[in-house]
């Protein structure tokens, strides 16, 4: 019996094809972008103030009332500002780092040290962020306890906090991408570069800093993306702070409608980042 | 390579800082679980272990523990079966909408978690009558750890590339036989990095998780947000949260001991 359906399935490829399509297919096209394409569509909707029900009715209410009301152009503004800091910092942290990791280690410690970057990406989101809150709490948490000596206090929660909470998340995702970068890029170019008389700053801005571009973009495109739809962070260090993420769950229980428009900004500019990185090439020489 | 002692010096010294910005954080979580104190003190002014004890003994901990689990065990069979079909067809196949299947599949991880939540609960409550619970968790989880075992799973087979199977065939395995004996023993060691990675990301996950949950089910992370902000649990969360620091340890170890191909654990 399996004998010949193995037979009758080797002699049809295209029957393969299908057996082997429709069941993820079906997952991901009818399920998922299913689920998302009615969430559009319910942007377009509208709530009945007084019962709470979406009536059915197209109309571009919610996308006016989103782009005429100044609150959420600021919303939009800190998200953005928070996604642009978050990566700046991971990079400026990262480079270094991934530097030593490939060029400067011998090989047996550069396996610990990649285990070292690599270990937190699996300790949970959650005890992370809640690690910062012990770390930030104002008067008696441990950042005041470490740096009081030296005059410096902890910002706190807010702003700052979210910051430093998702910088301390995506880092790991920005040092592996320009670690594996750095390996590709041969020692002899930096030899060649300090032969001929250029100075290490030098070489790092006009050698290594354009060879690994494309790997400072893939860090980029975790730290910046999963930033912009984080809502848990700001809810746990942030204060009273709110991210685009924060307003979607808020409106989520509320006004449905609302809250499916709001998340229509945080994919359109992930969108808009994912076609700038492809005009850039960046991608194509991962 | 020529880079000065003081240069070195100088960047061996941002990894340390680098290294401690990463580690301070998950040793205090390690450090206040052995907190004597009830409420949060630092530094602690006596330290022991009867949270642990207690933690072990807490009823909520060892029920989310097992939804945890029993979700993160299913997600990961289902995105184990889909994304290995999804890997074999477009690695071994032309089709039309072959481009547009691996742009598809990568979506789930990358839009916010929170427009997947949303999606997913509108489209079970309100279009299909469902109620949320298990069964939902597990579907939410499985759409984004399709990805996780499709990515490992065609990196090796496009590395394994044909031959093997086509010698195989010609010595007169049918397709079946070939699979068992020469496909699979391959494609192993990368389908078990995959479901390692996704059963990793399912542990953890809580945007997704929030939205395809219902009031009865709570998953670990679940758990540990609703008592965050309760004083009098503080320190069971402490020891919960210091549990997964150090069993953070487990997959590393496990994939750099079982991989070959990589030292990344999978996770890129």
């Amino acid at each position: 019996m399996l004998h010949s359906l193995s037979t009758y399935m080797h002699k049809k490829p295209r029957m393969r094809l299908t057996a082997l399509l429709t069941a993820p297919v079906l997952w991901l096209v009818v399920a998922y972008l299913g689920a998302l394409a009615m969430l559009l569509v319910t942007a377009f909707f509208t709530i009945d103030s007084f019962t709470g029900n979406v009536i059915q009715q197209f109309n571009f209410g919610n996308f006016q009332d989103m782009l005429t009301d100044a609150a959420y152009k600021n919303v939009v503004l800190r998200t953005l500002g928070i996604a642009i800091s978050v990566t700046f910092f991971c990079t400026v942290l990262a480079i270094p780092m991934a530097f030593y990791m490939a060029k400067i280690a011998r090989p047996k410690t550069q396996k610990i040290l990649v285990a070292l970057v690599l270990t937190p990406l699996w300790a949970s989101y959650l005890v992370k962020i809640y690690a910062w809150r012990t770390m930030l709490e104002p008067g008696n948490g441990v950042l005041d306890w470490l740096l009081k000596p030296i005059g410096i206090h902890s910002p706190g929660f807010g702003g700052p906090a979210i910051i430093i909470g998702l910088s301390y998340l995506w880092l790991p995702y920005m040092i592996l991408p320009i670690y594996a970068g750095l390996e590709r890029l041969p020692n002899n170019l930096l030899d060649a570069s300090g032969d001929l008389g250029a100075h290490n700053f030098y070489t790092f801005r006009k050698v290594i800093l354009p060879l690994i571009f494309p790997s400072l973009v893939a860090g980029s495109m975790f730290t910046f993306s999963l930033s912009l739809g984080d809502y848990i962070t700001a809810q746990i260090i942030g204060g009273k702070l709110q991210m685009l993420g924060n307003v979607v769950y808020q409106n989520f229980s509320i006004n449905l409608p609302f809250a499916a428009t709001i998340a229509t900004i945080p994919v359109t500019i992930m969108a808009l980042y994912l076609y700038l990185v492809r005009r850039t090439g960046a991608l194509a020489s991962m | 390579m020529t880079i000065s002692r003081n240069a070195r010096m100088f960047l061996a010294a941002l990894l340390g800082v680098g290294l401690a910005f990463i580690y301070i954080p998950l040793s205090v979580v390690v450090i206040n679980s052995f907190n004597a104190s009830k409420t949060f003190s630092w530094p602690p002014s006596r330290f022991t272990t009867i949270w642990w004890t207690k933690a072990l003994e807490n009823t909520g901990v060892r029920e989310a523990l097992k939804w945890s689990i029993f979700a993160g065990l299913s997600a990961t069979a289902i995105a184990l079966v889909l994304g290995t079909c999804l890997a074999f067809a477009v690695s071994r196949y032309q089709f039309f909408g072959r481009e547009v299947i691996s742009l598809l599949v990568v979506l789930p991880i990358s839009l916010p978690g929170v427009v997947t939540g949303i999606a997913l609960n509108n489209a079970f409550t309100k279009q299909l009558g469902m109620s949320t619970g298990l069964l939902t968790v597990v579907i939410g989880h499985a759409t984004f750890c399709i990805v996780i075992v499709y990515n490992n799973a065609i990196a090796r087979l496009r590395r394994m590339g044909t031959n093997l199977q086509e010698a195989s065939m010609d010595l007169g395995a049918n397709g079946i036989t070939t699979f068992r004996l020469i496909t699979l023993p391959n494609l192993a060691s990368a389908l078990f990095a995959g479901g390692l990675l996704a059963f990793g990301l399912s542990f953890d996950e809580i945007v997704v998780t929030t939205f395809t949950a219902g009031p009865g089910i709570q998953t670990l992370p679940i758990w540990i947000y609703n008592n965050l902000f309760r004083p009098n649990q503080a320190p069971i969360v402490n020891v919960v949260a210091a549990t997964l620091v150090v069993l953070s340890v487990v997959p590393i170890y496990l994939s750099q001991r079982l991989s070959q191909d990589s030292t990344t654990g999978g996770r890129f």
